[in-house]
């Protein structure tokens, strides 16, 4: 029944695995082009890139077997996860704010990874989930999205763009993909978020959080989101919740990265560390609360164990 | 006839193309010059295959290449990523810059996505604005540029030292004065220096060779680098970028 059911069922890249397992195909057939600047990524003339598959017949499982550190934490190759995404929409365009640590297991692999990719002037994408995934899929967009211009004479829609993403991964389902993203943009319809996973799941709406501390920031986000938002709010708004989430999530943290897509583009805000957040806060920019956002400030001289002044002046009197 | 006895057991087979080489490789840029390095043991479990199996190499004269993991398919990678850059000299008549050697080093990782090179890359080099620039790469392609990385077997003892040296991580300058923006080369070389030999006291995967490429940027002089013990220089002109190696050796216990 399985193989009846795979028969009918099967996308490109399942083809892919069968043509893979029918011989053993050389993984590199360049074709002419390979000796001149069309060779490799460019190279659109042979449509999708072509991969190479192991000949065993689950490969799915094959690559499970060696890179999925959540099940075996013993395996060899470590795919960077574990992240705080979000982006919403609001009246001023739409705010994008993503944390930069990358974990293997427990290691902190890096606290700069640059989790928003810039696809073009006009297109954002977050990065959750296999960093390569991400970075390779949404760069091969960006060279999509162009191709759409040359041939449109003009800007692809923030809704083609993220359809085109995620029919492309749908095509590689159950392959091993994993990625979470937002595409975020501007277009004839106004200010566009886009949520496409790697599951084939893509959803139209105002406000997304993706990623092991999102639960953190939809706590900040959801209690503080209003459509009327000043530019300033927002990006604050934004800044706070990737902080939340940094705070709470051991997956999450290092520095924030905000982003504020306008009518004219995007544009980089800037890069907060989040520890400084906590104790002196963003600093002087537009929405700075003028202080840290860690709890102790509002919480001074409001408990036993952290008493009033004059109180604490009796306690040590007293004693 | 067949042993019954066995085939009355479920037995189960798995493809495993992959092992683990130890040995550990690091990277620092500078302002216009950038050192890549690497150890020379090559081991499998507890026992040391070969005591000099480069894992730096020269891919142009303003890249270096520094590859760790399973030495079968780094090697294999350095190979095809060598033959690209060659096919890119006859196509254009120059090297390829090594931005393009990065996306480059990213698309042949990812084109293996579902089978991977089980290999962490760190690229080294200048820019064509004439900086430093190191690039690091996960197995499967992701890649962002630093100024400095470690990785291999000993990366979670010497990444630390890194940000706390290079990145001043944890540090708070004295009064009254600043961190340097980026360190002189001979700081650099005895940070590389001092990271290998505590690496090869506290790991057993480390030790017997210390390999550091450093490529110094075009009309760099070679200011404090003249007294280097057992430096060699790789290109044969004085009026591009610079390619010199120097060797240590670590201890062989």
């Amino acid at each position: 029944m399985n193989t009846f059911v795979q028969r009918f069922a099967e996308s490109s890249a399942t083809k892919q695995i069968l043509a893979g397992n029918a011989s053993v195909v050389e993984d590199d057939d360049f074709s002419d082009a390979a000796w001149g600047s069309e060779a490799g990524f460019g190279s659109l003339a042979k449509g999708v890139p072509s991969f190479m598959i192991p000949s065993v017949p689950d490969p799915a499982s094959f690559l499970r077997l060696h890179t999925d550190d959540h099940a075996d934490p013993s395996c060899r190759i470590k795919i960077q996860h574990g992240t705080t995404t979000l982006a919403f929409r609001f009246q001023g365009g739409v705010i994008v704010a993503v944390d930069s640590r990358a974990t293997a297991g427990s290691y902190v692999a890096s606290g700069t990874v640059k989790k928003v990719i810039e696809i073009n002037p006009y297109l954002l994408g977050t990065m959750a989930g296999g960093a390569a995934d991400c970075q390779y899929w949404e760069t091969y967009l960006g060279m999509h999205c162009r191709l759409h211009e040359l041939r449109n004479r003009e800007r692809i829609s923030v809704s083609a763009a993220s359809k085109y993403l995620s029919n492309l991964v749908y095509s590689y389902k159950g392959m091993g993909l994993s990625m979470g993203t937002m595409i975020c943009g501007w277009d004839k319809t106004g200010p566009a978020v886009f949520y496409v996973d790697s599951d084939g799941t893509r959803l139209k709406g105002d406000l997304f959080s993706v990623g092991s501390g999102s639960t953190f920031a939809y706590g900040v986000l959801d209690q503080g989101y209003r459509w009327d938002l000043t530019d300033a709010e927002a990006q604050e708004l934004g800044r706070r919740s990737i902080y939340a989430a940094g705070h709470r999530d051991a997956f999450s943290g290092n520095t924030c990265n905000l982003y504020h897509v306008k009518e004219n583009g995007w544009e980089f805000i800037g890069n907060y560390d989040i520890t400084s957040l906590h104790y002196d806060g963003p600093g002087n920019v537009a929405g700075s609360p003028g202080h840290g956002y860690g709890y102790e400030l509002r919480v001074e001289g409001h408990s036993a164990s952290n008493p009033p002044p004059e109180v604490a002046q009796a306690i040590t009197a007293e004693a | 006839m067949p042993d019954m006895a066995a085939l009355a057991h479920p037995q189960q087979r798995q493809f495993n193309p992959y092992s683990e080489n130890g040995g550990t490789i690091l990277a620092i840029a500078g302002a216009d010059f950038s050192v890549i390095a690497g150890d020379t043991r090559q081991s499998e479990g507890y026992s040391i295959q070969t005591r000099y199996a480069p894992k730096v190499f020269r891919l142009t004269d303003r890249a270096v290449l520094a590859v760790n993991g399973f030495a079968a398919d780094g090697n294999m990678f350095v190979k095809k990523v060598k033959q690209r850059l060659e096919w890119y000299r006859h196509a254009h008549a120059k090297d390829m810059p090594l931005r393009a050697i990065a996306r480059l080093i990213q698309t042949m990782l990812y084109a293996r996505r579902f089978f991977p090179y089980y290999v962490y890359n760190i690229l080294g080099g200048i820019e064509e604005d004439g900086t430093g620039a190191v690039y690091s790469f996960d197995p499967v392609g992701s890649y962002e540029r630093e100024a400095c990385r470690a990785a291999g077997a000993a990366s979670s003892l010497v990444q630390p030292f890194l940000d706390n040296q290079i990145y001043f991580k944890n540090q708070r300058p004295a009064a009254g004065t600043s961190h340097p923006a980026h360190l002189p080369l001979p700081t650099v070389l005895s940070i590389v220096i001092d990271s290998f030999t505590s690496a090869t006291e506290r790991h057993i995967e480390v030790g017997d060779g210390l390999e550091m490429y450093v490529v110094l940027a075009k009309g760099r002089t070679l200011q404090g680098l003249e007294g280097i013990r057992g430096m060699q220089e790789l290109t044969a002109t004085e009026d591009g970028e610079r390619v010199f190696i120097v060797r240590r050796d670590l201890k062989r216990d």
